[in-house]
């Protein structure tokens, strides 16, 4: 059984930032590169601003289960500091957390930012990127997710090739200087997380 | 054979597509919403009809009048929604269905998107039709396209049951080549035309079927029983979900239980005394509410056997099962696992839009009503239902679709001053029309603010049957008179003019309607997004 390459990730966020374009991604890459993959979404009334996550699961043997069991996680891909740590306890001990350091504040009990990223810093394997500097410095403030998705890329599954040529797909429909924003994005998330 | 990834919903379409559908309707609701999303995608150009309905009831209607015509017709929403077309779903098992005749209904426990958690497998029991319940993506795929056989060999509608978790997850699934649609061939009319005299015969048909249904269960190759015939400790009954949540915490557990998987109801009642026989303790994994386990329990359970599930308290009766739940019913332990600890951990509630007109009418609403305690706002269901959290605080009730405006009707009749309903334009044709009609009769004293976004927000912007022109025509047929329908512009530069309308209903007498007008910015943002409007 050990010898099954297999990934559980929990995908977090806030609804609109863009959480199942990340999973499209990842989904189309595994799926290519022969993995069995399954994708939980949420859609509907939480999808209104509320917490929103995706769990996904990559195996090359069957997948039973849509939902990741807590406990199980290998990875949690946050585009939110405050959503990286509400599912947690989805993570196996030695699972790893990567997640944007950009907060999404549209509640009006959102803890302290400095002590928010202090927590999330001293957890094994955490890795923080400023999704929305990067973003902007490639020139979309709306590809943090993209952001994110390079940052955990090294961690992920697929190969990192395979994941570029999906986020090709992705945005080639949405004109040239979207698609060359999120490449870049994709590029400037990969080396922050060195 | 060729392999997509499909959300679950997605492939109960696609196994309907290719099952030769002829007509598919629908009302948007999560988790169904998507079904129809795919197959109008899908059915641009294709010879098939699909299409949303007014509400459900009419979706289904239309459905079984494709079904009367001899061709396969199928009908979706969500668990509510089977509530409002419950009226004809009952008597459709007795007209029987002509053509294939699928109802996909697609409840939500642990209410992510809804108002209660009821659990559509016992309206299949209730009116006596065989349901098919996928535990993955192949199944729904397949059972959709298996349905219309079984449809049009025993002549009944048939449902199949799907959950959010299988509705909203993505996986592959191998598809098989399409059969061609059905030929039309219209339906025997002492069948279709339920008189007492003709439903007494269809009654009996019905019930004189039910043998050859659990024969069907049992033999369905969807139904597993795989008996340990070396172990006799532990049996398991799973459906649904509930049986890949076995299947996860089984795997290296060391565990071999002997398990039933049930795909197709009703119960497969031989294949459950195998299996109960076979084993000291049986443990029931469903997901909803417990209808295998009270079926089988009976009052004072099976002799000399342990039954355990939701009813014994090891499952939770509330909520969707979880892989947790289900092993922790399996007696194992929990998964080592990192805790949050102390963290400040603040919840983040599904909200209204930045800049959502229904923010600005209820604050106009609010402002209107100050220094009336009595006032009470009468919500309905949608977006703006989300004026329940703070900073609105704005609505007190949220029931079921169209209840605002037949509330504020009776709650005014009772006294309550002022009475106002709010309801959305989509919501308003659902099943606010009638409810409108009886508050004008009456000429009650309420307001009813109809808030006319120009699309059925919340569930992903589909089309309004009755917004705009048509809302304001239909608000003044059923007899609201002119200068009681109220026109304002929910736009903070209007709000003044906003509370000064809303002021001047809620102090007249009788019933008033005032409809705010201004786009959903999620379906302005589509329109930008497709080059303007279609």
């Amino acid at each position: 059984m050990s010898d099954t390459r297999k990934q559980d990730i929990i995908l977090a966020g806030v609804g609109g930032q863009g959480i199942l374009s990340i999973a499209f991604v990842i989904d189309s890459a595994a799926l290519k590169e022969g993995f069995h993959v399954k994708q939980a979404e949420v859609h509907g009334m939480a999808q209104r601003g509320g917490a929103v996550t995706s769990h996904l699961r990559l195996s090359e043997a069957r997948i039973w289960s849509d939902l990741i069991p807590r406990g199980g996680a290998d990875l949690i891909l946050s585009v939110e500091p405050l959503e990286a740590l509400r599912y947690l306890d989805y993570l196996k001990p030695d699972g790893r957390i990567v997640t944007s350091s950009a907060p999404f504040i549209n509640i009006p009990d959102y803890p302290d930012q400095a002590d928010l990223l202090r927590r999330i810093k001293v957890l094994p394997g955490s890795v923080v990127v400023d999704s929305d500097a990067l973003a902007k410095e490639a020139g979309s403030g709306r590809a943090q997710n993209t952001v994110m998705l390079g940052a955990a890329a090294r961690y992920l599954l697929p190969r990192e090739e395979t994941l570029r040529e999906f986020v090709r797909v992705l945005f080639e429909r949405r004109g040239e200087k979207i698609l060359e924003a999120n490449l870049k994005a994709f590029e400037l998330g990969r080396q922050a997380s060195a | 054979m060729s392999m997509e990834i499909l959300l679950g919903d997605e492939a109960v379409g696609l196994g309907a597509v290719h099952a030769g559908l002829s007509g598919a309707y629908s009302y948007p609701g999560t988790p169904a919403s998507e079904i129809m999303e795919y197959l109008i995608r899908i059915g641009r150009g294709a010879s098939f009809k699909a299409a949303w309905s007014v509400n459900e009831k009419t979706a289904f209607e239309e459905a079984l009048g494709c079904s009367y015509a001899g061709k396969r017709a199928f009908v979706s929403f969500k668990h509510v929604g089977l509530n409002v077309a419950a009226d004809p779903f009952m008597s459709a098992a007795l007209t029987g269905a002509n053509g294939g005749f699928i109802v996909c209904s697609g409840d939500d426990p642990s209410m992510h998107s809804s108002q209660n958690e009821q659990d559509s497998r016992f309206y299949a029991q209730f009116a006596l039709i065989p349901c098919f319940e996928p535990a993955d993506h192949q199944e729904a795929y397949d059972m959709a396209r298996e349905a219309f056989e079984l449809s049009e060999r025993v002549k009944l509608p048939v449902m199949i049951r799907l959950t959010t978790r299988l509705a909203h997850s993505r996986a592959g699934v191998e598809t098989r080549p399409p059969r061609p649609e059905n030929e039309i061939r219209t339906g025997a009319r002492q069948c279709w035309t339920l008189l007492p005299g003709n439903a007494r015969v269809q009654f009996k048909r019905v019930l004189d079927l039910q043998p050859e249904l659990v024969r069907y269960a049992s033999e369905s190759p969807f139904t597993r029983l795989e008996l340990q015939p070396d172990d006799r400790r532990l049996g398991i009954i799973a459906s649904g979900l509930g049986y890949n949540y076995v299947r996860e915490n089984l795997e290296g557990s060391g565990l071999r239980p002997s398990i039933l998987k049930i795909s197709v109801y009703p119960i497969p009642e031989d294949l459950v005394r195998r299996l109960v026989e076979h084993c000291d303790t049986i443990l029931v994994a469903e997901e909803g509410y417990p209808l295998i386990e009270r079926q089988i329990r009976g009052l004072f359970g099976i002799p000399g056997k342990i039954l355990i599930g939701k009813m014994s308290g090891h499952l939770p009766l509330q909520g969707e099962l979880t892989p947790e739940t289900v092993r922790a019913a399996l007696g194992l332990a929990p998964l080592a696992r990192r805790t949050a600890g102390d963290l400040p951990l603040a919840n983040r509630p599904p909200q209204l839009c930045v800049g959502c007109p229904h923010a600005d009418t209820f604050k106009a609403l609010k402002k209107a009503l100050e220094g009336q305690p009595g006032a009470t706002i009468f919500s309905d269901i949608g977006c703006y239902t989300l004026g329940y959290f703070p900073p609105h605080n704005a609505v007190d009730s949220c029931v079921c679709m169209g209840a605002s405006v037949g509330m504020a009707h009776g709650a005014s009749r009772a006294g309550v001053h002022p009475a106002v309903g709010v309801i959305g334009d989509s919501t308003f044709g659902h099943s606010g029309i009638t409810a409108l009609l009886s508050a004008a009769t009456a000429d009650a004293n309420m307001v009813l603010v109809i808030l006319d976004n120009c699309t059925v927000a919340m569930t992903g912007t589909q089309p309004s049957f009755s917004t705009g022109r048509r809302l304001l025509e239909i608000v003044r047929g059923v007899g609201v008179p002119a200068e009681r329908l109220r026109v304002i512009t929910p736009l903070p530069k209007f709000h003044e003019e906003n509370v000064r309308v809303l002021r001047e209903e809620i102090a007249h007498p009788g019933l008033s309607v005032v409809v705010a007008v201004r786009e959903c910015l999620e379906e302005a943002k589509k329109k930008n997004k497709l080059g303007g409007a279609q």
